[in-house]
């Protein structure tokens, strides 16, 4: 029965997919897909150096803090950090104290209800507070940057190449398709998926000032700002490659060991 | 356990005669995975995947539990916990990346002990059953890793879970309805999510169950072995423990290498970036794809663009997709040669390697976007998928004429069968 049925099954299937592609090879030859801005114009993110590539990579606090700067200064007046406890801060390299006066002096100050009268409030943020969302009432919708770098593909140098990648719109581009003008209100950049979008280039050269000296050109404000990102995202990068040296160190000389009682016991087997 | 050689379990200590005769567990375990169970001498290490596929599960199933610990089924809160877990659970981050990355790591492992099945067509008789049981471990194995995926609420869980719940409606007049039952809503929502919860913590246990039943069976005729050479006599064999104890020992040390190099240094390399944006059922990702493990069967899913006669494209597609898993059931009777393993079947291997190239190209295909020429590619290459199973495979048998045989596998391992006894000593004889 199998012999019989199985056959006829196998060539049921096989002659609807070739039906299937000779009908895909038909429209492929008479409409051949047209060739679309994205698919053109669209640029893989920059190569970038950071100090947390690769499998010694480790953050580097001073950037962080100055990451964390140009986040507080420039992108949290429009998104939010919702993952993030200003208690976190800590891991950047800042003691209790000066934890406790960035929640305190955060803009936003957290919401409150009181249960017995039923009126809403406010109070300044602690540390155990999360930093508190933002409201954006404009043009687009701002996303969540807590997991931006883990949301995209190669995050961190997503994050760097779209901060710094805002242009004209290439002239090539406006002469193959006349149509794809970046519209009214939205701004070209060739790091987004679709090339136009809402935000308009959020750094200027010198728009934050550092404390430790650094000179706060665009290129050092979009690198600062991934990091933090990158920490906002994966606060246990270091530690995870950590646990794993120790963990692969491990593992290595148990094989090892492994490896040469399965030789003994297999000596006379063979 | 099963041949009249096997050693038999002896307890010396009075405590484990007394054990022995109230309750035989140490005797069960002796006959089951220690010295009283001879394994043929010359498997080779294709044969270490089944022991690595139980180490999985028990991963799985540990960092699973201490994850439900901390997770909560809830749209509204569900992908926080995860998030929750990842930054101020102890060690959460670890325990996640571990079952992530386990649930690929498991089907790494499995893929190669179904490829090895099929290279050594370890289907065949007297085992037939052994492989029934692992089809439905397959089958069980993917439904749980379908809703574990659903789990974290993110983009692709939630649209995942839409294209494959989906599915279900693309069967005629019952369709609809059954989509709806199984949802418990018109679009996966809290009444989906939570009931998926509960299925993907007690399906394991299932999977455990079928687990036991198929080992159960493999001790029935013993492990199959690279000559395909049934065992003879006690020199084909080895005891289980200390030689394969000692042989799962390094092959679990090597696997665990890999497994932790990818959780430590690369654990999202394998996911996909979109499941780290919370689920919203308002905007549709770009390019909606499963997990890597799925991919050659959703390239099989997509590869019917046009309606055959008056059956749709999407009913075709779903049929195929099944069909592409079920077909495994058949396998021991579609596949006629009296000559097990691939080694012996010139033809037979050529094939085999096409079906590998065929299944890689089917899973580049399913990953890629739906667009030509991957749609194209995926359409040949399912076709071939089907008729090698359902045409070439059983031609193939009936027109091949495979190589000599070795007489035992003695005779494979040390070139002469005469005077072979594993083990001689004839002061203990």
């Amino acid at each position: 029965m199998v012999r019989l049925f199985g056959p006829l099954v196998g060539l049921f299937f096989a002659v609807a997919l070739l039906w299937s592609f000779g009908n895909g090879a038909y429209v492929a030859i008479t409409e051949p897909a047209a060739p679309t801005a994205e698919k053109l114009f669209h640029k893989h993110p920059k190569e970038v150096e950071f100090s947390f590539n690769g499998a010694f990579g480790k953050f580097d606090n001073q950037q962080l803090q100055r990451g964390f700067q140009v986040y507080k200064e420039v992108c949290s007046n429009c998104h939010s950090l919702k993952q993030v406890a200003f208690r976190n801060l800590a891991d950047l390299g800042y003691s209790e104290p000066e934890v406790k006066a960035i929640a305190k002096q955060w803009a936003t100050k957290a919401k409150t209800f009181d249960a017995k009268t039923g009126d809403a409030g406010e109070r300044d943020n602690l540390p155990a507070d999360h930093i508190p969302p933002v409201y954006y009432a404009g043009q687009g919708s701002p996303p969540d940057l807590s997991l931006i770098t883990k949301a995209r593909h190669e995050g961190s140098a997503y994050v760097y190449s779209l901060l710094t990648g805002y242009q004209d719109q290439p002239a090539e581009l406006l002469k193959q398709f006349p149509d794809a003008k970046t519209p009214e209100g939205l701004h070209f950049n060739p790091y987004f998926a679709n090339l136009n979008l809402a935000m308009p280039a959020p750094l200027t050269d010198g728009g934050v000032t550092y404390a430790d000296g650094t000179k706060a050109t665009v290129d050092q404000q979009a690198k600062d700002v991934a990091a933090f990102l990158t920490w906002t995202a994966e606060p246990k990068l270091d530690k995870r490659k950590q646990t794993g040296w120790a963990v692969l160190g491990f593992l290595l000389a148990a094989t090892v060991l492994a490896y040469l009682a399965k030789k003994n016991v297999w000596a006379n087997a063979h | 356990m099963s041949f009249p050689w096997a050693n038999e379990y002896k307890p010396s200590h009075p405590l484990m005669q007394w054990l022995d005769e109230k309750l035989p567990l140490p005797r069960f375990v002796y006959n089951a995975v220690g010295a009283g169970y001879p394994v043929p001498r010359n498997l080779n290490y294709m044969w270490n995947f089944g022991v690595l596929a139980g180490v999985c599960l028990m991963i799985q199933i540990v960092t699973g539990v201490i994850l439900a610990m901390h997770y909560a089924a809830n749209t509204g809160v569900a992908f926080d916990s995860v998030e929750h877990i990842m930054r101020d659970v102890n060690w959460g981050w670890m325990l996640r990346y571990a079952h992530a990355n386990g649930a690929s790591a498991f089907f790494v492992v499995v893929y190669i002990h179904i490829f090895r099945g099929f290279f050594y067509s370890s289907y065949k008789a007297p085992r037939e059953m052994i492989w029934l049981l692992g089809v439905v471990i397959f089958l069980l194995m993917m439904a749980t890793a379908f809703m574990g995926y659903v789990l974290p609420w993110g983009q692709m869980s939630f649209w995942g879970a839409k294209v494959i719940t989906g599915l279900f409606g693309a069967i005629p007049l019952v369709g609809e309805p059954l989509q709806q039952w199984l949802l418990g809503g018109f679009s996966p929502d809290q009444a989906a999510l939570n009931r998926f919860f509960s299925l993907h913590f007690l399906l394991p246990f299932v999977l455990a169950g079928v687990i036991i039943l198929h080992i159960w069976a493999l001790h029935i005729p013993g492990s199959s072995n690279p000559t395909g050479v049934e065992v003879k006599q006690e020199s084909d064999t080895v005891p289980f423990h200390p030689y394969y104890t000692a042989k799962d020992g390094f092959g679990l040390g090597v696997f665990l290498i890999l497994y932790c190099a990818v959780l430590f240094f690369a654990p999202n390399a394998l996911g996909h970036p979109d499941n780290y944006i919370a689920a919203n059922p308002l905007s549709t990702p770009a390019h909606i794809v499963p997990e890597w493990y799925f991919w050659p069967f959703y390239a099989i899913l997509r590869a019917f663009t046009s309606d055959f006669f008056f059956i749709p494209a999407k009913l075709m597609g779903v049929l195929a997709m099944f069909s592409a898993i079920l077909v495994w059931f058949f396998l021991p009777w579609l596949d006629t040669s009296p000559v097990r393993s691939g080694h012996y079947r010139p033809l037979f291997r050529k094939f085999f390697y096409l079906l590998l190239v065929d299944v890689a190209v089917l899973g580049y295909c399913g990953g890629a976007p739906a667009a030509e020429p991957f749609v194209m590619i995926s359409q040949i290459a399912a076709a071939y998928y089907f008729l090698h199973f359902l045409v070439i495979l059983p031609l193939v048998s009936s027109i091949e004429k495979p190589q000599p045989l070795p007489y035992s596998i003695t005779e494979a391992v040390l070139g002469t069968d005469e005077g072979a006894v594993l083990n001689a000593n004839p002061a203990a004889a």
